[in-house]
């Protein structure tokens, strides 16, 4: 083959936007981590037999076991003739035939509207209502996704400002969930962060939401703030005093509230409670009722775990009429979400009530993750304090420990001289060192100077232990060599 | 406990951006929305000069009667519950492609995330279909990326050739008339639209000298970087020739534009002596130097004969990339983590089918030549049938799922719409609803030559629906042109 000419689309002519994206749950570690899975399955020697991967919230990838009802529904949605064979309980069948009657052509095989099933979102509605202790939910203002992932771009990209003026600028916290970051860089808007107060629990000062709001104007217009409530990486949950004082600043501001709330029946310390924005708005009163929210919610975390659903759903509380029309227009143009995702979510807001033959069956393994969860919780937390130079707040919900961690001088030179940062250059070690696969802090940004990495607490209990015990040794050994 | 806004809010259709309010899809517009209305309407009892609404608006063969691939929901079905292993009857080959695919989820399961890119077993057998298709040209599954639906591979790889945000706007050819996924992302993305008419009197191919014209005038405006072409075609239903095909990629080659090709209908190919030439093979075929050429090959579970449009699951492949661009095109896929699970399991059944002699092969030849022939019976009676009618002309329905033929539209009726501030094939689409219940979608939503209408019909219904649905609306079509003379 002769010299090739320069291709059309190069590094160099790539859009600048797509270059500034990073996403470090699935970043350099996350690639060594594949490289290094390869090798092993090549036969090559490493100091430890397997990869263990702690860097992705994704459940049923460490052993976490699907719930039966919503697999027996989604099968027979599948495969109607399913619903002649005695293997199935009666309220499965009944429930696929809901949803089958709603498709069009009774298929799964069907788009359905943009939004979604209207059954699912009815559904939906009823279940925000209920959560919200009897606050009514218009299904109108329900919208199913592609994961929370889809509703939060399409969201984002409504606060966006035209392209002649001034940048739209979003508030995040530090550290955040990266898809954020990601998103904003992709929509070449401005990220305001405000930084979670590490001791105190990783809560939101107001203080320090009005700074960050400040240092912004020079450069933008903040339209929106986004929580993430259960935290990650952070894993707290946020009380209702805190809630309060967000939402009557929010609203002063002017600014949308994007409350991230996929982790909400993820909470296990005591005396905890899981709040909505929604809720917490509502019970303020006037004026702070009537702040516009979007409140995000997925099939992939809390008891379920089914991350490979895709499903999602978004609710918008207080929207513009208007401008809620735009929004069922902008989703129209990708048609719909996954039909098979709508029941996923179906089955979630609308499970096998007392009584039903599914209902003990479910309680059962509903309960069974959450305990675990629960307890896998306080283990991580407990282990993690236990080591010299490590420090991590409680997990009070979500799937994560965030721990801060000292990393000598001398090896923050060394990274530094190697092009990158301190915690980069410590999971990296980690890594190859021990197989243990984590997300180094700096992904999620942090207040300056601190280190941290982010571990998923989802391993079974006893590889927790152990994956703990290893990680200790390799923190101990990593301090003596570089101090 | 209500709340009521007082009217005050921050996100207003004021504040809200220019570029979200330029986006248009037509497909799920005015026309779909008024159906929906009617359609509650009717079941409300309220009384209509019909029945009920025909949707041949969207290309959704379940929603109009097809059967889904018996193997397909077997394989899906036993990944979504794999206790099927043990308690069905399923055939053994359905059973041993589920296990195969459960084996490379995480932890066996398709609740846990693939790679961003897709399971590699599922691209692997992509890989070995586009070579079996393309007479034997390598396919390496590392081009090959899955996709929520082709929409999803489409905006990413247009995102990818966008230009930065002060600089030169990006410039994307695409033909008029196209399906609209194409103008309404290039508006989100506040990027340019460079629109090359088809040729309607040459079977709505693509001319060399319009191409050129197009890509001339708009330099002013934008770079040009990419060129879209949609075949076999959507909404017009040609087949392109090789010959055509070849000019195409010389000329694009020459221009360094890149191309975006849109092949979900490659199975959907019905005319005598027209055969599908994927745009990836047509190139190879050139030799140097526009075998170089960068391409990117849509393809998606929701046509052919599959018609599974609610897994939401699509792939792209991409020719000649930039190793380094498409490392860039993996991080950003990354940030959305990965497609549907089962919607890529369904793609995998699609490109890696049973073969002679397995159990499941007899039923499923005799399910996908089903299909395909109702499809190609369809297609030539919409064809033939509407080019029966006065006032009416469409050209030969060669591939795809649709007709898009010409109206004349009375003087009249063209006032009466534009004082009402809409498209005149609008208004007439309005009508036609409103009277009959057939829902269509005007062909301006998809733009045209201008001073010419049109509308999209699909050719999915029944059979037997079709002859009624063209009868009546031959006898609208004669109604409005007498009212509107």
């Amino acid at each position: 083959m002769c010299d090739q000419r320069k291709k059309c689309l190069t590094i160099e002519s790539l859009n600048s936007s797509v270059k500034n994206v990073h996403y470090a749950v699935r970043g350099q570690i996350f690639i060594r981590a594949a490289e290094l899975e390869k090798d092993i399955k090549r036969g090559e020697k490493h100091p430890f037999e397997r990869v263990i991967r702690a860097n992705l919230g994704d459940c049923h990838a460490t052993g976490q076991k699907p719930i039966t009802f919503w697999r027996q529904v989604m099968a027979i949605c599948v495969y109607p003739k399913l619903l002649e064979s005695n293997e199935f309980e009666k309220d499965s069948k009944e429930r696929a035939m809901d949803l089958l009657s709603a498709c069009r052509g009774k298929s799964i095989g069907s788009y359905t509207d943009s939004v979604g099933l209207e059954i699912v979102r009815i559904h939906v509605a009823e279940y925000i209502k209920k959560r919200d202790g009897g606050i009514s939910c218009d299904p109108d203002n329900v919208f199913l996704t592609s994961g929370a992932t889809g509703g939060i771009k399409i969201m984002l990209k409504m606060l966006l400002n035209g392209p002649n003026e001034t940048p739209a600028g979003f508030m995040i916290p530090i550290p955040q969930y990266p898809l954020y970051s990601a998103t904003i860089s992709e929509y070449n808007a401005e990220k305001i962060g405000y930084y979670l107060d590490e001791d105190n629990n990783w809560s939101l000062s107001i203080e320090e939401l009005e700074r960050s709001y400040q240092e912004s104007l020079k450069r933008c217009q903040p339209k929106a703030i986004c929580i993430i409530n259960p935290g990650n990486p952070t894993g707290q949950v946020l009380s209702l005093e805190n809630m309060q004082q967000i939402v009557k600043w929010a609203y002063d501001k002017r600014l949308f509230i994007l409350a991230d709330e996929v982790y909400q029946d993820n909470v296990y310390a005591e005396g905890m409670k899981f709040h909505s924005f929604k809720k917490v708005a509502a019970e303020l009163g006037y004026p702070y009722s009537q702040i516009e929210i979007a409140s995000f919610y997925s099939t992939s975390k809390g008891f379920m775990g089914e991350c490979g659903a895709r499903a999602g759903y978004f609710e918008v509380v207080n929207m513009d009429e208007d401008v809620k029309a735009e929004l069922k227009k902008l989703s129209s143009a990708q048609l719909c979400s996954s039909v098979l995702g709508q029941v996923c979510m179906d089955t979630i807001v609308n499970p096998p009530k007392p009584g039903e033959p599914s209902y003990e069956l479910f309680m059962k393994e509903k309960q069974g993750v959450l305990s675990s969860l629960k307890e896998k919780a306080q283990l991580v937390t407990e282990l993690l304090n236990k080591i010299d130079g490590i420090k991590c707040n409680p997990v009070q919900g979500a799937m994560y420990a965030f721990p801060q961690i000292t990393i000598p001088p001398k090896a923050i030179q060394h990274a530094k001289e190697n092009g990158m940062e301190p915690d980069m250059f410590y999971c990296l070690e980690l890594i190859n060192q021990t197989g243990i696969c984590v997300v180094p802090g700096s992904g999620f940004h942090q207040r300056p100077g601190t280190y941290h990495f982010r571990t998923t607490i989802l391993p079974p209990t006893d590889q927790i232990k152990s994956l703990l015990s290893k990680f200790e040794k390799f923190h101990v050994s990593f301090l003596k060599e570089w101090s």
